[in-house]
């Protein structure tokens, strides 16, 4: 049962990007504090994106032709893991790099191909992912945000909600309804890209308990698009997202949402010389090693050029577990040492990602729609 | 894979599930044993020069994981080890099955149905011919470990710096990691066929999230334990803890789902999901469980001031 995942190690020649990484990181995350780091994938510095653009970091899977640089999913593996365990601001380019421009590579006309991808690899253009809507979270095929053919292209009317970035964005690829009803469910529905400084359209942040505001509600007034608005085929959007999701859950980003805190504890395990949390320590190491080697033979998947959802949501679901495990056994063992002097910067750390944590399992499928995907790769329904 | 398919049907020939079951009452270890040497497997990582196929441990991990799923209480894999051990010494190797000793302060698996042992002392590595040993059964129902009483005595190999247990720890960690494949299996099988409230209870939402979760712990102990096959016959610590650890943590939880799935026909005696979770609970507390690995990882983990990403690149996958 899912023997496709197995050993697998990653290529020397991709080995060798860390080298360039890790020079970008020095110069522009180093100085950051603790819990800035923390934020991971949330961070958000469109600058920091515009340097890994300049340092051929982005784009990594695309053609030449289009401003990538033609190497595989073990490429992007490698420095994904590097930008995680540094805690760099990633997130301006994170969903143009990861799911938009491959989205955009797979399905869309060489003229889309042209006009986005190469700026997308520049880190010059920012994309956002319209799915969840108010009313369809994980019943995503339930969405209600409508494009409408007219004798100029499309006009869409909606609402989109908890769309990360948005408001920093260029560019929405949104699943929308092209034809039909809700009750149609997969049928009749399409991707549009959505330029977000179109007429009609309007962004307003949502802030979440930790004060950021990374996520938005967009709203769609008799937005009128061109007709090179639609990517890939129309009706065919169903099967389009579920490939997209496919990038969106198998990567190393799935494990490592929380490793700036865990380093840090170390740290302050290692400073204060206290061993009596070292099988701890050790459970948890074993946890990331493993769930490394999962998300490489996942990683190993994609670069066979096979779309691997169930495998995915395999490696994201126990990696969320972990992510979201240790900010509680971190908590619990400071505070187990009550008259041991905590730094105010760990402490912060811990609490943002203490209170963030729930969103680690919600974001790009719930646990429980996960566990659906591997219940149905089993064949159970 | 080529090794894989008539390894398979070499182990569904000569252990099947009623063998086993002879062997746990008493029957006689040679007959399954004699097809399992005849075959030739047993010499798969001695070194060609001394008349094995010369393959290394991470060539052979499918096999251990495929003895693992049969629940095969003969000690095939520890022979496969011990006999490769052997052959790098220029040693000759009995004909019998030999297990492994990290240690005789505790039961050592599989003692009752072999012929040697080869022992860690703390500061030697020594052959012992099992009769010599006066091996006692432990008293547990059906087990086929055994304490070792005598001081052993025997040729003797050079030790590694860390011992046997490693090495051992990695063997099972396959061994768990098989077991766990076929209890998944079992569990997904069996769930399609029982049906309660007018469908199979595979439909139950509640049944599909708990099997779920089996079919991450089962991908999980195959990639620890592939990983604690990695490098060699000289199993780094780290590896042996990772392996181990991940896949002895996972062994009761997905005993525990396999039985909650099967219901009360998994805990009777006829039931062949005994076999395995039997052997499941028994390899987890062999050569350390995840408690002990977790204790020497993090010892090692603390000792370096590198981040943690860095020196799990560093250790376990270098």
């Amino acid at each position: 049962m899912f023997d496709t995942l197995t050993l697998a190690e990653l290529p020397d020649a991709d080995e060798d990007l860390r080298a360039v990484v890790r020079d970008v990181v020095a110069r522009h995350v180093a100085g950051l504090p603790l819990d800035r780091r923390a934020r991971s994938w949330q961070g958000f510095d469109a600058g920091f994106s515009r340097a890994l653009g300049r340092a051929g970091l982005l784009g990594l899977t695309l053609p030449r032709a289009y401003g990538g640089h033609g190497r595989g999913p073990f490429a992007r593996f490698v420095v994904v893991e590097e930008l995680l365990s540094a805690g760099a601001p990633v997130a301006a380019h994170w969903i143009a790099d990861r799911q938009s421009a491959p989205l955009i590579h797979a399905f869309g006309t060489e003229a889309q191909r042209q006009q986005y991808i190469p700026r997308i690899c520049r880190g010059e253009l920012l994309f956002c992912i319209g799915m969840s809507e108010p009313g369809s979270g994980s019943d995503l095929a339930s969405v209600r945000t409508r494009a409408d053919r007219t004798d100029t292209g499309w006009v869409v009317n909606g609402q989109k909600i908890w769309t990360t970035n948005a408001m920093h964005s260029d560019y929405m690829i949104a699943l929308v309804r092209t034809s039909g009803s809700a009750a149609d469910r997969h049928a009749g529905l399409s991707q549009l890209i959505i330029n977000l400084k179109a007429q009609g359209v309007s962004v307003r942040p949502i802030v979440d308990l930790t004060g950021d505001a990374h996520f938005a509600e967009v709203f769609f007034d008799n937005v009128a698009l061109g007709p090179d608005a639609l990517v890939g085929a129309e009706g065919e959007g169903w099967k389009q997202v579920g490939a997209e999701l496919a990038f969106e859950r198998s990567g190393p980003e799935r494990i490592y949402s929380s490793v700036v805190l865990l380093d840090a504890w170390v740290r302050h395990v290692q400073g204060v010389r206290r061993s009596d949390c070292a099988a701890l320590i050790g459970r948890l190491t074993a946890e990331l090693a493993t769930l490394r080697a999962m998300s490489i033979a996942c990683t190993a998947r994609l670069a066979a050029g096979e779309s691997p959802v169930v495998e995915a949501s395999i490696v994201k679901d126990r990696g969320t577990g972990f992510e979201q495990e240790l900010p509680v056994v971190i908590g619990d063992d400071l505070a187990a040492h009550p008259d041991e002097p905590v730094s105010a910067e760990l402490y912060r750390t811990l609490m943002y990602v203490t209170h963030i944590a729930p969103s680690f399992s919600l974001r790009g499928g719930t646990r429980e729609i996960l566990r659906g995907i591997i219940a149905r790769g089993m064949g159970l329904r | 894979m080529e090794l894989l398919e008539p390894f398979a049907r070499l182990l569904d020939d000569a252990v099947s599930p009623a063998t086993i079951r002879a062997l746990e009452q008493g029957a006689s270890w040679e007959p399954a044993w004699a097809a399992i040497a005849q075959s030739g497997f047993c010499d798969a990582l001695v070194p060609e020069a001394h008349g094995g196929a010369g393959l290394v441990f991470g060539e052979i991990e499918a096999l251990v994981r495929a003895l693992g799923a049969r629940a095969v209480p003969l000690p095939v894999a520890e022979t496969m080890l011990a006999r490769a051990l052997l052959g790098e010494a220029g040693m000759a190797a009995p004909e019998g099955p030999i297990v492994l000793a990290a240690t005789l302060a505790q039961p050592v698996c599989g003692a009752l149905v072999a012929s040697h042992a080869l022992i860690d002392t703390g500061d030697r590595l020594v052959l012992a011919a099992l009769r010599d040993m006066a091996p006692a059964p432990i008293g547990v129902h059906h087990a086929l470990s055994a304490r070792l009483g005598a001081t052993p005595q025997g040729p003797e190999l050079p030790r590694p710096a860390h011992g046997l247990r490693p090495l051992a720890a990695a063997m099972r960690a396959l061994l768990i990691a098989g077991a766990a494949e076929r209890l998944t299996e079992m569990a997904a099988a069996y769930a399609e066929t029982r049906v309660q409230f007018g469908k199979p209870i595979a439909r139950q939402q509640a049944l599909q999230q708990m099997l779920a979760v089996m079919a991450e712990d089962m991908v999980a102990a195959r990639l620890a334990a592939q990983l604690g096959a990695s490098r060699g016959l000289a199993v780094p610590r780290a590896l042996a803890a990772v392996a181990k650890l991940t896949t002895s943590a996972a062994a009761p939880r997905l005993a525990a789902s396999a039985h909650a799935v099967h219901g009360a026909i998994g805990v009777s005696e006829d039931h062949d999901l005994q076999l395995l979770t039997r052997r499941l609970h028994e390899w987890r507390l062999a050569d350390g469980s995840e408690g002990y690995w977790a204790g020497v990882l993090g010892a090692m983990r603390l000792g370096d001031p590198d981040g943690t990403v860095d020196w799990v690149r560093r250790s376990i996958f270098a």
